[in-house]
């Protein structure tokens, strides 16, 4: 067999997926699993053992709601041959193991530093020397941007290369960011710090993130949540989707000069996660979710609070998006700038909120559901053109669903609190991954534990990680003043990707 | 579209909070907490607290450590509750060592002079987020939004370091931002201040540990504030800050 077919959270003894030789592995991936459009590279990294690094792969297949996964262990001085030349889509994963490993990869067409880890392969290589790629013009120049930016964001390098006021090309250097999470996983060995690593991650997307690692740690014990927690974890995570789609079209708005949808979407978003401080006592919801229970049992008292907050969010966030999508002066900056096309998101495997502007249908929602998702057949929203309108209109869109989603779950709690602590006995020699479907998109986790149950690697990836690309092939052509739109449009976490 | 710009700007009516010292958060926000006399097994809350925070004979909470996960409180209610004050800032690090009920404050005496005369009515700041979550940086952007509207007392954040009279420092400062911070604090025209915001930044927080981290910055130059949370409340720092600048009443 050259690879096995698993479900989302689905624990498997690690010994179960196939080793291959990487003339083999490579065959079976270019050949076989990532022919179907429905394909795509959720995770590919390297894991060190005895005889070298085992790579591991997970393919995910949306058409059968399966994920395929296979392995290959090669040593750090072999060169193999880059997937990235056929499937562009890998072009980040191959440089991960690059810099992580050293291992090389002939085909690929430059395997640049990716987050300048503590623990890379070629110490020599520092974030102040990037090697960025360069045009020898006279007519063209170059205009650096960050890491340090203007507004209160996370630092990150912009580097344009630019004609005139148009944008040829744009290099995102990334890597400020690191600070060794995944080292740390292993590191920490309380489940509660571990908890606590997982919603710092990526500080916006706490719900996501947190999610994806209790299920994890829930397959690893065979634990079963209850349906009144995977109600509230749902609702938790519409909620999220929510409050940071309100924030992000008031943040549109504000690049695009456009105080009144600034003021009220800012103020509209504040109620929502008001509504998290009221369930758990902090606005972005840290503490919330924790494997196996939960500190924080929804009641019939929260459920009214949610009523009357989003009785009185939608209508007025209704009436401000109809009046913004409507402006001539807000569409004329939105439409047509910063498109990805769909072959485009699609050959660089796009992920997410942002994939399906482009009219890529990818969901976790509806191609791996887990949980509260198993029972409602969910169909993604997409937009067909790709551009920032695109872009700020799925948002909308996905706010309205999200409202209807919770509004059902709400409806369907029984308010039974769980029994908690059945987490004591973690499965030895196991393997899991799970996908969950963040705001931005597809979140990744993995896990491997070794003979005694206690973890032996752990892998995230935070949907920016695929998407990253996405934003500079965006801007190609656009004026360099469209910058700030397109980059919020997408607004990737750099905390997400330099982990 | 006259006509949807007002029914909009009535729909969005007043949305500031009237006064920001005194104004009561929703919920079960976890702010100061309070710690009683009540006996508890203290080693089973050291060994509980994921971030190593709680300290026994007497049982004090740190926090410049605390992430306010509230797990010590659920464990030993009697012993540990936390309040809804959001004052939590202060300029002396032993400060934010807490046991018993107090009111963190900043220490007058300690702060110099010039911050009363030069910023008690306009300070503009510089944030750099070195290895942030994102989440202390929404929270600082949410100071200046219409609910909190910091502007109305002449507290700003800026663009250009240039411009500022101080830099707000957010997450646990990794080695790969390390330079970039210094760089922006040197080009911070004198006097100035340094404020640290959240966890994070004043402890490394849960990435304490990491090799990845490069701390030896807070070696150098003096910090004026410490505002604890994670996130930090933009009520906790807004009054941190008020109380930094404006001094005693």
């Amino acid at each position: 067999m050259d690879y096995i077919t698993i479900k989302n959270n689905q624990r498997i003894a690690f010994a179960e997926i196939p080793v291959l030789d990487y003339a083999a592995f490579y065959k079976v991936l270019t050949d076989n699993l990532l022919i179907k459009p429905e394909a795509h590279c959720v995770n590919y990294y390297g894991v060190p053992s005895d005889k070298g690094v085992q790579l591991i792969c997970c393919i995910a297949d949306d058409e059968t709601h399966t994920i395929n996964v296979l392995s290959t262990i090669v040593s750090k001085s072999d060169t193999l041959q880059s997937v990235t030349a056929t499937y562009p889509a890998f072009q980040l994963f191959e440089r991960e193991i690059h810099e992580n490993f050293g291992i090389g990869f002939s085909g690929h067409p430059w395997l640049k530093p990716v987050r300048y880890p503590h623990n890379a392969a070629d110490k020599s290589q520092t974030i102040a020397n990037y090697p960025f790629y360069q045009v020898d013009s006279e007519e063209l120049h170059e205009v650096g941007v960050g890491p340090i930016h203007a507004g209160i964001i996370e630092p990150g390098h912009f580097r344009f290369i630019c004609n005139g006021e148009q944008i040829l090309h744009l290099e995102i250097q990334l890597g400020y960011q690191h600070r060794g999470i995944e080292s740390l996983f292993l590191q920490k060995t309380k489940l509660l710090q571990r908890a606590t690593l997982a919603e710092n991650i990526a500080g916006d997307t706490v719900i996501g993130h947190s999610t994806a690692f209790a299920n994890v740690w829930e397959s690893l014990c065979g634990f079963e949540p209850s349906r009144q927690l995977q109600l509230e974890r749902a609702l938790a995570l519409e909620q999220e989707r929510t409050a940071i789609h309100t924030g992000d079209l008031s943040g549109i708005c504000t690049d695009i000069a456009y105080q009144l949808g600034n003021s009220v979407f800012g103020r509209l978003r504040t109620p929502l996660i008001n509504y998290f401080q009221r369930w758990a006592g902090n606005r972005f919801a840290k503490g919330l979710i924790r494997p196996g229970k939960t500190n924080f049992p929804f009641t019939p008292d929260l459920r009214d609070q949610w009523h009357s907050t989003i009785e009185a969010y939608k209508p007025d966030f209704i009436e401000m998006a109809e009046q913004t999508f409507d402006l001539p002066s807000v569409l004329s900056r939105l439409e047509q700038t910063g498109r990805v096309a769909p072959e485009t998101a699609r050959a660089i495997g796009m992920v997410g909120m942002a994939a399906r502007a482009s009219s890529v249908p990818r969901d976790v929602r509806a191609s791996h559901p887990w949980g509260y998702y198993n029972d409602v057949s969910y169909q993604p929203v997409t937009e067909p053109v790709g551009d920032v309108y695109c872009r700020a209109r799925i948002r909308y869109d996905e706010v309205l669903r999200s409202i209807d989603m919770m509004s059902q779950i709400i409806d369907s709690m029984d308010y039974k609190s769980s029994s908690a602590d059945a987490l004591d006995k973690v499965a030895a020699n196991s393997f899991v991954v799970s996908l969950v479907e963040g705001w931005r998109g597809e979140i990744c986790h993995c896990a491997i534990t070794d003979a005694q149950g206690n973890l032996l690697h752990y892998k995230i990836k935070d949907p920016s990680f695929h998407n990253w690309l996405g934003l500079a092939l965006a801007v190609r052509n656009n004026e360099i003043s469209d910058f700030p739109i397109c980059n919020k449009s997408f607004d990737l976490s750099y905390s997400g990707h330099d982990l | 579209m006259f006509i949807n710009n007002l029914k909009i700007l009535f729909h969005q009516g007043k949305q500031f909070i009237p006064d920001v010292t005194t104004t009561e958060v929703p919920g079960v926000f976890r702010g100061r907490p309070v710690i009683t006399d009540a006996a508890c097994n203290e080693q089973q809350l050291i060994d509980l607290c994921p971030m190593g925070a709680i300290s026994g004979k007497p049982l004090s909470i740190d926090l410049g450590r605390c992430t306010f996960c509230g797990e010590c409180a659920f464990a030993c209610p009697e012993k540990i509750r936390f309040t809804k004050d959001y004052k939590m800032a202060t300029n002396d690090r032993d400060r934010l060592i807490v046991s018993g009920d107090h009111p963190i404050e900043v220490d007058a005496d300690k702060v110099r002079a010039e911050i009363h005369k030069l910023f008690g009515r306009s300070l503009k700041l510089r944030e750099v987020s070195a290895a942030g979550d994102n989440s202390c940086e929404w929270e600082l952007n949410a100071t200046s939004n219409v609910n909190f509207d910091m502007g109305r007392f002449g507290i700003d954040f800026v663009a250009s370091p240039r411009h500022a009279d101080g830099i707000v420092v957010t997450g646990p400062i990794s080695e790969n931002m390390a330079e970039a911070l210094e760089i922006c604090y040197h080009a911070t025209p004198d006097p100035k201040i340094l404020i640290l915001a959240g966890t994070d930044a004043i402890s490394g927080g849960i990435f304490a540990d990491s090799p990845a981290l490069n701390r030896s910055f807070l070696d150098k130059y003096k910090v004026d504030l410490y505002v604890p949370g994670n996130p930090v409340h933009p009520l906790a720092f807004v009054n941190g800050v008020l109380s930094l600048v404006r001094g005693k009443k």
